[in-house]
């Protein structure tokens, strides 16, 4: 099991719980299990063709997941994985 | 309802930095509390605008590791990060459609108009829970309400 980390603005969906513990062996499969037990995420985290926002960025550690095997990344127990957002607009 | 509540004088120092920014757009966070619908702004968070230079004068960039230095700060304040502020250089205030691809659910995004290098007008909004548009919230400094509802541009 990994613990992801929720930021500030989509922790409404998780019942206001900052720090989340999920199983998964890669990040997509923590992703699945993660919008699997909060359902409200999942617009928010995934677009209509079930890709990852743009402006959602996941890091294990502090190793950005597209520095590694992007969604295939493998994770191992007790990892931490960050969901950090950027921020865009115009 | 959400309001949100800033006062003056940190509008003031959010109109500087845009103004400085100017003619690039210029960005940064709203910290503070929610009590409720009112979201109370305490500090903001002035940041530079990552994206290269030939775009920033319609489209702003904050990293991830601003936003992440944004939250420790907010904590270390025992605060939250309510939302970000940026402008729209000579342009209206209102949420465009990459403004809305881009944005997060209950984050409050005030957008400032810069004509000519002067702030001038300031209009907040929220993203519907569905992502179809954005509706506008009252703004507040003090007990003055310098933005009420309008029609949501984008449908």
């Amino acid at each position: 099991m990994a613990t992801i980390r929720i930021p500030t603005p989509l922790r409404p969906y998780t019942n206001g719980q900052s720090d989340l513990t999920v199983s998964g062996e890669t990040v997509g499969q923590v992703l699945d299990s993660l919008v699997q037990q909060y359902p409200a995420l999942r617009p928010h985290i995934f677009n209509e063709n079930g890709e990852l926002r743009p402006f959602v960025n996941l890091f294990i550690g502090e190793e950005n997941i597209n520095d590694l095997q992007g969604t295939t990344t493998p994770v191992k127990d007790g990892d931490r994985i960050l969901l950090i957002p950027s921020i865009a607009g115009g | 309802m959400t309001i949100l509540s800033i006062p003056a004088e940190l509008l003031q120092e959010l109109s500087h930095h845009l103004e400085v920014a100017y003619p690039d757009e210029g960005a940064g966070f709203l910290l503070g509390e929610s009590q409720g619908g009112l979201r109370r702004v305490r500090a903001i968070l002035p940041l530079p605008n990552a994206r290269e230079p030939s775009a920033r004068h319609n489209r702003f960039l904050i990293t991830p590791q601003d936003y992440a230095q944004a939250e420790q700060r907010a904590a270390q304040e025992a605060c939250d990060v309510l939302g970000v502020f940026h402008s729209h250089p000579d342009s209206p205030n209102i949420p465009s459609e990459f403004d809305r691809q881009w944005a997060l659910p209950y984050f409050v995004y005030l957008i400032t108009t810069v004509n000519q290098g002067k702030a001038t007008h300031h209009r907040v909004w929220l993203l519907r829970e569905d992502r179809s548009a954005f509706d506008e919230i009252p703004l507040q400094t003090g007990e003055e309400v310098i933005s009420s509802s309008y029609p949501s541009p984008i449908s």
